[in-house]
């Protein structure tokens, strides 16, 4: 049998947590609701089956809790993503762990990373225009194939997720791990691709000012890629815990900021004017060159306000929050989507894992059998001094 | 006859003394011993002001009488001190009202048709219409405003005029108007030693360029007091520079001193000894006390900034701008000089609501440092109420409080300066262009009603000689991480702080105690 975490279908609960989670209370306490209210429960399930030659079962090592999955669980995710999923399911995208059946050029036992995306290859189809042009995050056939709809590993019912004891995965979204990088390491891999595909999908002139919204791992991700990728000039980020500010120093940022003074002090660095609305947050008019929001869609609305006319604001991680867009509209700025990895994105990720100053960035494992204390600590990660919390599926009895 | 300045020597019998401590004032109990330095008792004001006044103007000090200044086809322009000018604001008519109406009158009768008026604010925030009315009276107000009646404008560049440079590199630029005019009249309101004279017009009209030059941690770490013109490099440059307007313009000088009514007679004990309390000014001072800490702060504020002081004038003198000034620094020392012996350990001060850049705005902190460190232990002839490498000990609350209108660069230097540093030098290499350039700073000083990019730069400068002398500084009330982001430390109670101070100046302290406001100059021997 397989001991997972299911995610099930559920309206009361859905709706419960939502509404709950959605007051100003409630939100501070949203790492209980999503532990106590959530639709997810602890149970063995059958081992999963394989779908095909081309796929192997995974157990994995570690598994991470990932925003996304938090946006879940608390109810806060757009509707618009309820198509393509197939419930139940079990979360965990961010898995490093050990195949369990032979593959071509991938034996048995192999240490491996997941790329979650459930594109055109593991579906058996023929590429889609994205597949084909090495796109698979934009994949239009995820509904469809030989496994159940499903953006990505951690949202398909039939490929089962990271947490759990096992779940299956198909050759094309495993990377061998070097042994040179550890466990804790390579559980980030992951979203430390998903932060260097968004940095490539804008063009970043030379020198030109950046600002990060948020701290928390996809930020400091972001700024590391951005420094590493790029030749970006000075980067502000905005973080709101202490230990954030110190790690966004040590990944690059050139000044760190707090969310109340980011358009004062961005004026400041960047010039331009501030302007104060008679309601809402003061904008600048003037300011950076491009804005990365890190923070699920909270952030984007101070990115949208402090970016000069004709800047460039990404999104990266899954939104959740709605946003004035008439900076947009007024400012003429361009608004451009990063959503996971694709091209070469995750072997960079794994080269970029080795040398990044990583260290400490997983500091709470949980076993999967005290999940709503992992769930509940992940929603506090930031004001508890964590980067991240991940599940370790080997240490349940 | 009003009696003269006065220092107790606080014993058993004192009673406890009124402390201000911003938009709140309380009674506190000083330890045996410490010195307290009252003002002179208020002098009388003078009578028929009218008169007075156009005495003034019909015998000046080295000059001929207005009237035969003043002639048809002129250019005339009459400068005027800025809201930042007399604290609180004094009750209307406002003394410079009186003074430009009779200069109108003489203007009007000589056949002058060509009359500006000018605030001369400098650096600081443009008046309103409301504040430039309610100085200069709404009659003057509905003739001459908005076309002949307006603030000074130092970012005006076309509007900007070059006088010279004095030997010692000190460029002069003033306000154009005014330097082509052939006859600038400058009303003036003195209210401390340090105001008036020299510094009117190569003040009031001048640019940042020009401003620079005597602004700055050098100069007024030189000035020991700036309320001490002959001992002061601030003034030194002031002079130089009045020389070389004397030498190219035609000034004419009014200068006006007041008495120390400060308080109107609500609060009348605010101006008195305590002592000399009677059973009225105890009522008042309970009933007015607990009235004003249960209010709402916002509304506590508006009471305050409300308050018109009831002074009287003790002096007008009009003419050749030096030698008025020599009599109107006698008349201010006359009213607020008292003699010292030698300076303690602790000084202590307690820091009222206003201060010349928060009039119907916020104390901020940047101005709490400035009023404390800079204008009350400025307050002195001679050498410091304290000794150096003593400690200055403050009441006010220090709140994290800003004007987002008036006080914009204000905010960004708090934030951002003054966690980088607190050091003016270092303050003033680094910051001083960044602030003074900014262009939205610029934009806000023109066209909004905000103080100059620069000012809270001028304002730390201000604090500067006594950050070098003192060896601790803190505030009785202050907020924590208020104080601690300027450098300074707070403490809950006095003898808390006494117990901080202790560790510089021993456990059995000397200690002055500057009593004001009413403005009270130390001269300490």
């Amino acid at each position: 049998m397989n001991l997972t975490l299911e995610y099930h279908r559920s309206p009361v609960r859905y709706m419960t947590t939502r509404t709950a989670t959605g007051t100003s209370v409630g939100g501070r306490a949203s790492g209980w609701m999503a532990a106590n209210l959530s639709p997810l429960r602890l149970l063995n399930r059958p081992e999963p089956r394989l779908p095909d030659a081309g796929w192997t079962r995974v157990r994995p090592r570690l598994s991470g809790i990932c925003g996304s999955d938090l946006g879940l669980l608390t109810g806060r995710n757009s509707p618009y993503l309820s198509a393509l999923i197939s419930l139940p399911f079990t979360p965990g995208h961010e898995v490093v762990g050990d195949t369990l059946d032979d593959l071509p050029d991938l034996p048995r036992g192999s240490r491996v990373v997941l790329d979650p995306v459930l594109g055109c290859v593991p579906r058996g189809l023929e590429p889609c225009t994205g597949c084909a042009a090495d796109q698979p995050s934009r994949c239009d056939h995820i509904t469809a194939g030989r496994v159940s709809a499903g953006m990505q590993t951690g949202y398909c019912a039939d490929t089962g997720g990271g947490w759990s004891r096992m779940f299956v995965a198909h050759a094309s979204q495993l990377h061998r791990v070097p042994d040179t990088v550890d466990d804790e390491r390579a559980v980030l891999v992951e979203p430390l691709a998903c932060a260097i595909h968004t940095v490539r999908r804008v063009p970043i002139p030379d020198g030109a000012s950046v600002l990060v919204v948020g701290a928390g791992t996809v930020g400091l991700f972001t700024t590391m890629a951005l420094r590493e990728y790029t030749k970006a000039g000075p980067i502000y980020v905005i973080a709101r815990y202490g230990h954030q500010r110190e790690r966004a120093r040590e990944v690059g940022a050139t000044e760190v900021l707090t969310s109340d003074r980011a358009a004062r002090a961005l004026r400041r660095a960047t010039g331009g004017f501030l302007a104060r609305p008679d309601r809402g947050s003061e904008y600048l008019l003037g300011g950076v060159d491009l804005a990365f929001d890190c923070t699920a869609g909270s952030g984007l609305d101070t990115a949208l306000r402090v970016t000069r006319a004709g800047g460039t604001v990404v999104m990266s991680g899954m939104p959740n929050a709605g946003v004035d867009l008439t900076p947009l509209w007024f400012r003429e700025l361009n608004l451009v989507g990063a959503y996971c990895s694709s091209g070469h994105d995750f072997p960079d990720a794994l080269a970029l894992a080795q040398s990044a100053p990583l260290t400490g960035y997983v500091d709470a494992v949980y076993p999967l059998s005290r999940w709503r204390d992992a769930i509940g600590h992940a929603s506090a990660a930031g004001r508890l001094g964590s980067v991240k919390v991940a599940f370790d599926p080997t240490k349940d009895q | 006859m009003s009696r003269p300045g006065f220092v107790l020597e606080v014993d058993e019998r004192t009673p406890a003394l009124l402390m201000h401590e911003g938009e709140g004032f309380r009674l506190e109990k000083l330890p045996l011993g410490s010195r307290v330095i009252y003002p002179p008792e208020s002098l009388p004001g003078l009578r028929d002001l009218d008169a007075q006044i156009r005495h003034a103007l019909a015998n000046p000090l080295g000059r001929e009488p207005l009237h035969e200044l003043l002639r048809p086809g002129m250019r005339l322009t009459i400068v005027f001190d800025d809201l930042s000018i007399p604290l609180p604001p004094m009750r209307t008519p406002d003394i410079r009202q009186r003074i430009i109406e009779q200069v109108l009158e003489l203007a009007a009768a000589n056949g002058v048709d060509d009359v500006e008026l000018i605030a001369g604010n400098a650096l600081h925030r443009r008046m309103t219409p409301a504040e430039l009315k309610r100085t200069v009276g709404e009659r003057v107000f509905r003739s001459f405003f908005p076309h002949h009646l307006r603030n000074h404008d130092a970012e005006d560049k076309a509007n900007l005029a070059e006088i010279g440079t004095t030997r010692h590199g000190e460029v002069v630029e003033i306000n154009k108007r005014a330097a082509e005019s052939d006859l600038i009249v400058y009303v003036n309101v003195s209210l401390t030693a340090m105001s008036g004279g020299p510094k009117s017009v190569s003040v009031g009209l001048a640019s940042y360029r020009s401003l620079k030059h005597h602004h700055n941690v050098h100069t007024l770490r030189h000035s020991k007091s700036f309320n001490d013109p002959p001992n002061s490099a601030m003034h030194h440059s002031y002079n130089r520079m009045a020389g070389l307007l004397g030498d190219n313009l035609n000034i004419f000088q009014i200068e006006t001193t007041l008495n120390n009514e400060t308080f109107p007679d609500y609060v009348g004990f605010l101006n008195k000894r305590e002592w000399e309390w009677n059973l009225k000014d105890q009522a008042a001072y309970l009933a007015f006390k607990r009235a004003n800490d249960l209010a709402p702060p916002k509304h506590r504020r508006q009471i305050w900034h409300r308050t018109a002081a009831p002074y009287g004038v003790t002096s007008v003198t009009a003419g050749d701008p030096i030698q008025v000034h020599e009599v109107t620094t006698r008349h201010v020392l006359r009213q607020q000089l008292t003699e010292v012996d030698g300076p303690a350990d602790v000084g202590i001060f307690g820091l009222p609501y206003i201060c010349p850049y928060n009039v119907n705005s916020i104390m901020n902190p940047i101005l709490v440092m400035s009023l404390g460190l800079g204008y009350f232990f400025n307050l002195y002839r001679g050498q410091p109420i304290v000794r150096p490498g003593g400690v200055a000990i403050y009441y006010h609350p220090v709140r994290n409080e800003f004007h987002p209108v008036h006080h914009p660069s204000y905010i960004d230097f708090f934030e951002e300066v003054l966690a980088e540093t607190t050091d003016p030098v270092a303050i003033e290499t680094k910051f001083e262009e960044q602030f003074a350039t900014d262009p939205w700073y610029i934009h806000l000083y023109r066209n909004s009603y905000a103080y100059h990019g620069v000012h809270p730069l001028y304002m730390w400068y201000w604090g500067a000689h006594a950050m070098e002398h003192l060896g601790d500084v803190i505030f009785v009330g202050g907020n924590r991480k208020t104080t601690q982001r300027m450098g300074f430390r707070s403490a809950s109670t006095l003898d808390d702080a006494l117990e901080m101070a202790r560790e510089r100046v021993g456990s059995s302290p000397s200690i002055n105690y500057l009593h004001a406001p009413p403005l009270t100059m130390a001269d300490v021997r």
